[in-house]
């Protein structure tokens, strides 16, 4: 059975459409990693999911109950800790903690014992009776991941809880995610960070423009493009035109596969050889055609080849597209509730 | 729940009536302690707020004593008897200035929520499993209404120091009564605000607009009589008004709410008509309000 659930989801914001019809089956205790770029839609899809915002249209099961027809039984399942950091500067760490027990409906022996658990795990204890004014980006981030965690959720929902933190603090906070994974708490993570999802997670799909558009392992997912990753430059920084015209060419080669020009990488060539052999067709084809060959390189394939594969651009240039256009103080005004 | 157990024998049926009874009572009585619970800890919260950053408190206190030591002796050497009653001016001008006090608090009370709005903290009460959101609500009232008590009663203590009287016990009652009326009605619109506006700038801006003119269309400075008859009409229907006056009374001798307290240009008005009027408009605020309130936290 699937813990999270959900079909068809459709949500707008005024004129913009954050969500396609996106569909995600999460099994019990699986880590499942979402990646796609700024604007995707991952915190609308995560604040769908734990009730903060309804669809417009489409299904949301969690454990098992609707989430829109029961959304304070979803809530007690449910550990969300949001992209932005929400804690209160006057309150120490400590007190924030136990706010949060308060919320859940923890007794006070749970209580106690919970919050003194959580301090000694993440090690808070040193600051954690600072006031949370007072902390650093990383001492925020784990104070917001211990109150997600407060109530022992079945499912724990994470909003990209590394992103601006040093390499130090990141490792932790992945260790830990792996830790509660093992502990049979099913988990979901976004992330712009393709090593991140690659690292933690077990399953993962890649969410673009609010679909869903490719989805799996990443080892699968790796796998299912087969064949070797090649880049190819025939000078150093080509004109659009000039990587057509060698897409054409090189397209008729005998074992090359899924030709895409790369306009993050100066229009360079990214493509699939079946086999070693291939390599040097390629090379030999060009050469003939009185190009250069300026690069020829040869790689497995990554998570970014993923990437590129379905849709067509890079994650940084897709991170770049969205950067110029969204305002990002009016969403912040709009998502106020 | 019978319905389901048809197939069992009477005792049984009965055995099963008893336990389903006894386990919904449980689970109201877990309701209750629960919304205790999160309540409280939400007040909490306010509270610690409070302690931490008392300037708000401090100020809260000291700009009324200043207006009442000011204002009081401004007129102080005014003729005698021109007042109704023949009230000195530092006692009618008391009730004005406690009665302002507790509003302007109260005015502020939709701050904080706009503030928890704005840095997403709402958010995290949002997401948490609460009995029911109106808890949220219940601790800006239990917070406003303490806080407003205390300033209040430091103010009488002041006003009593400088000689401006004191009310007697059935007065005090009145006072307290008067003032938590006024405050539920002034923290519902202003936890109303909190919800509808789209910034703490616009709230503050509504709070500084509706502020003072509010004090200057009231008897608060002055009684009806002294003024024009457009101002008079304003006051006579400035709710401050209502809850003023019986203070006023409150604070002039033997108390009785059968008296005349207003003479407004619509007619006359007594102690208990004040209050009922006071509460009409409690009553009213609630109800135009709650669908808001619902609608923002569901
Ligand atoms: N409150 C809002 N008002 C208007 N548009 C919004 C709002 N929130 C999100 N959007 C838009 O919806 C789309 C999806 O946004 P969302 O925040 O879900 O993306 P995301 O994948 O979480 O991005 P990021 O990686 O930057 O956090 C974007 O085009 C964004 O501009
Ligand atoms: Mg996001």
């Amino acid at each position: 059975m699937h813990v999270i659930d959900t079909q068809e989801l459709v949500k707008s914001y005024g004129p913009v459409k954050a969500l396609k019809g996106l569909n995600l089956q999460i099994p019990k205790g699986c880590l499942y990693g979402l990646l796609g770029p700024n604007g995707a839609g991952k915190t609308t899809t995560l604040r769908i999911l734990c009730t903060l915002l309804a669809p417009d249209s489409g299904k949301v099961l969690i454990a098992g109950i609707n989430a829109l027809q029961d959304p304070r039984s979803v809530r007690k399942e449910i550990g969300y800790v949001a992209q932005e950091v929400a804690i209160d500067k006057i309150l120490s760490g400590r007190e924030l903690l136990q706010l949060q027990a308060d919320l859940y409906h923890l007794n006070n022996l749970e209580k106690e014992d919970r919050i003194n658990k959580l301090i000694a795990r993440l090690q808070m204890s040193e600051w954690i009776d600072r006031r949370c004014g007072t902390y650093s980006g990383g001492m925020k981030r784990k104070l917001d991941l211990a109150a997600g965690l407060i109530h022992k959720p079945k499912v724990l929902i994470l909003d990209e809880p590394t992103v601006g933190l040093d390499i130090e603090s990141r490792s932790s906070i992945w260790q830990l995610i792996k830790e509660l994974r093992d502990q049979g708490t099913t988990i979901l993570i976004s992330s712009h960070y393709l090593e991140e999802i690659e690292f933690l997670s077990d399953r993962m799909a890649i969410i673009d423009d609010g679909r869903v558009i490719a989805e799996g392992s990443p080892e699968h997912l790796k796998q299912e493009l087969g064949g070797d990753r090649v880049t190819l430059k025939v000078r150093e920084f080509s004109s659009q035109d000039e990587s057509e015209k060698v897409k054409q060419l090189v397209q008729s080669v005998e074992g090359v596969r899924q030709v895409v020009v790369n306009k993050s990488q100066g229009y360079s060539l990214n493509l699939v050889i079946e086999k070693e052999e291939v390599l040097n067709r390629l090379r030999n084809k060009v050469l003939e055609a009185e190009y250069q060959v300026f690069t020829l390189t040869q790689s497995r394939p990554s998570l970014d080849d993923v990437y590129l594969q379905a849709t067509g651009r890079t994650l940084m240039d897709a991170e770049l597209a969205v950067s110029t256009q969204r305002d990002l103080k009016k969403e912040s005004k709009q998502s106020m509730r | 729940m019978l319905k389901k157990h048809k197939n069992l024998s009477p005792p049984l049926t009965l055995l099963v009536e008893v336990m389903t009874n006894s386990t919904i009572k449980m689970m109201k009585i877990n309701s209750i302690a629960n919304l205790n619970q999160e309540t409280l800890a939400l007040t909490k919260r306010l509270f610690l707020q409070l302690i931490r950053r008392p300037s708000t408190l401090f100020a809260g206190i000291l700009q009324p004593l200043i207006w009442l030591i000011l204002f009081g002796a401004l007129f102080s050497n005014a003729p005698e008897g021109l007042l109704p009653g023949g009230m000195n001016y530092g006692t009618f001008l008391g009730a004005g200035v406690i009665v302002f006090t507790a509003f302007s608090g109260a005015l502020n009370a939709g701050l904080p929520v706009m503030f928890d709005r704005e840095f997403g903290f709402l958010n995290r009460l949002l997401v948490a499993p609460l009995e029911s959101r109106n808890s949220i609500i219940f601790s800006s009232i239990i917070y406003i209404t303490s806080i407003s008590i205390l300033q209040s009663l430091a103010i009488m203590f002041t006003a009593s120091f400088l000689g401006y009287g004191w009310p007697g016990i059935g007065g005090l009652f009145v006072v307290v009564i008067t003032l938590l009326i006024l405050v539920f009605a002034v923290t519902a619109l202003s936890l109303g605000l909190a919800f509808a506006l789209p910034g703490h700038i616009e709230l503050i801006a509504v709070i500084f607009v509706v502020n003072l003119p509010l004090l200057f269309a009231s008897t608060a400075l002055a009684p009806i009589s002294f003024m024009p008859s457009w101002l008079g009409w304003l006051a006579a229907v400035n709710p401050l008004t209502f809850a003023i006056e019986p203070i006023r009374a409150a604070y002039s001798g033997p108390l009785n709410l059968a008296n005349v307290l207003i003479q407004a240009p619509y007619g006359d008005l007594n102690g208990y008509g004040c209050l009922s009027v006071l509460i009409g408009l409690t009553i009213g605020l609630f109800i135009l309000i709650s669908p808001l309130l619902n609608r923002k936290l569901s």
